[in-house]
């Protein structure tokens, strides 16, 4: 790696990030600067208005319960993730292709197609009011779709399959040696999955998360579909602002504050990878 | 005498375009128009009457269509379909074309009423598509009674709390609040605006959802009782069963109205002309009346509808003078901010 030509073939990647990630992003930084038009549009007159709008509670607000959704949705997500990426890492090793098959299947099918099938499912005419009357309820069933937790499902399942292969990464790359040692030393099975699995795969663990919590908080569809529309999270808030309000420069601010988030959890993840690599390394 | 200037205006157009067409090489007219809102082969036809290579291009809503005008200066396009404050906005930019009425012969079959709409008075720089009003949709063999105000909506008894949807869309969302306190639909008075966020609020402690799509299968599937509707999508409901039923609240509604703009910038002024005048035909016009059951603001069209499609879609049967009685959404200019913030206020709540 320390040839130099292998540099050379990141240009076309670099070129590319360049011209539709960075300049962009610059520009919708830019945006944030001026004032919305008295008929939409853009007046170019600097102000910081805009940012200071977005430490208004209401909007501060909005985007705490963003994070609140994002990250129960990103917690819930690695608990079920992670337990199916160990049962998949420790199966036998010519069954475990086809249970990661089975894993990111749903992949196959638009995101759409898959959030309006939890509408199906969990409407008060539905799948499982259908069931749930068919063994007999005859009461009224809680109202399951258009609420917080309809959307947190709906997150979770649609973003499950990131994690479980983030966690199976460094699972099946263990090597079963070093967990027979600790039982060897003495240590349960618990104990060995706390003290010796655990920490090991902890940057799988932690990309999983930040995948999950990442596309969740800067979601819309989910909040619009599952959430019937009665709460915000930021992503429908920088939507309305582009779409509906004609506000760009506001938008502009949002937008940012979003992609702030986003590296700072990437960089935190980053950390997390190499302290957890490093130790490994040390040992 | 509309026939014979029809021909000398293809003619002259079949003319101009030969021309051009040795110049520059054939040019395209681009109409920009929501999906499945005018006939499917409207443009193919109208290539082949004209002798144009005109093109349609599709928006999903107004916003988007106006932040590509806004960003473009209106170039690139010849034709939009847009909503009438959005068409305002349009004209207060500069971008919208003054008609020269005397190129659009078909202009005479609109209803007079059809030049008496508030954001254009005597259409001068757009042209009225379609038409309607906001009401209330309902399932008449769940509902008890007839839901008569906006009240039946905003204050639910208690068999009909969850079973109701407002409309997402922030203009009609408060315009419901607006028009059962009596407020214009374009009010700005802070007073009214905290008021109307305040009913809101309290709304939506009763509300299914907030919903503008699907409203009318949440009625067909009996999930909803009660919707907020514009008259031509509670009419797909009423298409698939016949006890939702449409109704304009007591308070009154908002006239909403969908318009044609020839963009200023347009390089195809003449075939742009000859596009709405052929849109406001009575054949092609009256096609959205009878396939998406929207009414329009064509005498003639209207005219040649059948008895029992009118019997089946009450609000055809809404007269141009009853309409006009009712506000126009007007572009609220800078108020839009605070309009923006009464719904993530609403929402966040």
């Amino acid at each position: 790696m320390t040839d130099r030509k292998p540099l050379y073939l990141m240009t076309p990647a670099l070129v590319w990030l360049t011209a539709f990630m960075v300049v962009p992003c610059l520009l919708v930084l830019a945006l944030a600067f001026f004032r919305r038009g008295i008929y939409g549009g853009i007046e170019y007159t600097f102000t910081m208005e805009n940012i200071a709008l977005v430490f208004d509670p209401l909007y501060a607000g909005i985007f705490l319960k963003s994070a609140w959704i994002a990250g129960l949705s990103a917690t819930i997500a690695v608990v079920i993730g992670y337990a199916a990426a160990y049962a998949i890492a420790a199966a036998p090793s010519r069954r475990q292709a086809t249970l990661l098959f089975f894993a990111v299947l749903p992949f196959w099918s638009n995101y759409l197609v898959r959030t309006y099938a939890w509408i199906v499912m969990l409407n008060r005419e539905g799948l499982i009011a259908g069931v749930a009357v068919w063994l007999g309820y005859d009461g009224d069933l809680p109202k399951m779709l258009y609420t917080e937790t309809a959307v947190v499902i709906g997150l979770v399942y649609n973003y499950l399959p990131f994690v479980i292969l983030a966690c199976y990464a460094p699972l099946s790359r263990l090597n079963p040696e070093i967990a027979e040692a600790s039982r060897d030393l003495g240590g349960g099975g618990w104990t060995t999955f706390r003290r010796v699995i655990l920490p090991m795969t902890v940057p799988g663990i932690a990309t999983g998360f930040v995948f999950v919590f990442v596309l969740s908080i800067g979601n819309f569809v989910t909040p619009a579909l599952l959430g019937g529309g009665q709460f915000q999270m930021i992503g429908n808030l920088v939507y309305a602002q582009f779409l509906t309000a004609n506000d760009w420069p506001f938008g502009a601010a949002l937008s940012m504050f979003l992609i702030a988030i986003m590296m700072g959890l990437l960089t935190l993840q980053t950390f997390a990878t190499e302290r957890a690599s490093g130790a490994r390394r040390e040992d | 005498m509309f026939s014979k200037l029809k021909v000398i205006g293809a003619a002259a157009l079949g003319t101009a375009l030969a021309l051009s067409a040795t110049v520059a090489g054939a040019e395209k007219l681009v109409v920009s128009n929501w999906d499945g809102y005018m006939a499917p082969g409207a443009i193919d036809a109208f290539n082949e009457a004209t002798g144009n290579e005109a093109e349609l291009v599709l928006h999903g809503t107004n916003e988007e269509i106006m932040g590509k005008l806004i960003a473009s200066k209106g170039k690139g396009y010849d034709v939009v379909f847009v909503s009438s404050p959005f068409a305002e906005v349009l004209h207060n930019l500069g971008l919208a074309e003054e008609l020269d009425h005397d190129k659009i012969p078909n202009i005479t079959n609109l209803y007079e009423q059809a030049t008496q709409l508030s954001h254009d008075e005597g259409n001068t720089f757009s042209l009225p598509y379609a038409w309607g009003t906001t009401g209330l949709c309902y399932r008449s063999d769940l509902v008890e009674g007839t839901p008569d105000s906006w009240s039946d909506l905003l204050k639910p008894t208690e068999a009909l709390s969850g079973k109701t949807t407002m409309l997402a869309t922030d203009r009609w969302l408060l315009g419901a609040a607006m028009l059962a306190n009596g407020y214009s639909v374009n009010t700005t008075d802070a007073d009214e605006l905290a008021t109307v966020r305040d009913q809101l609020i309290e709304t939506k402690g009763t509300l299914l959802a907030y919903d503008d799509t699907t409203f009318y299968a949440k009625l067909v599937s009996g999930e909803a009782e009660l919707v907020q509707a514009w008259d031509g999508w509670c009419n797909y409901g009423i298409a698939e069963n016949a006890d939702i039923k449409y109704i304009v609240p007591s308070e009154g509604s908002d006239l909403w109205v969908d318009t044609m703009v020839i963009l200023k910038n347009s390089e195809h002024k003449e075939a742009a002309y000859a596009f709405v005048d052929f849109i406001l035909e009575p054949a092609n016009h009256g096609w959205a009346a009878e396939n998406i059951l929207y009414k329009v603001p064509n005498k003639s069209a209207m005219e040649a509808l059948s008895e029992d499609f009118v019997a089946q879609y009450p609000n055809m049967g809404i007269t141009p003078d009853q309409l006009l009685k009712y506000e126009q959404l007007r572009d609220v200019g800078e108020a839009q901010r605070a309009y923006s913030r009464i719904v993530s206020e609403i929402k966040a709540n």
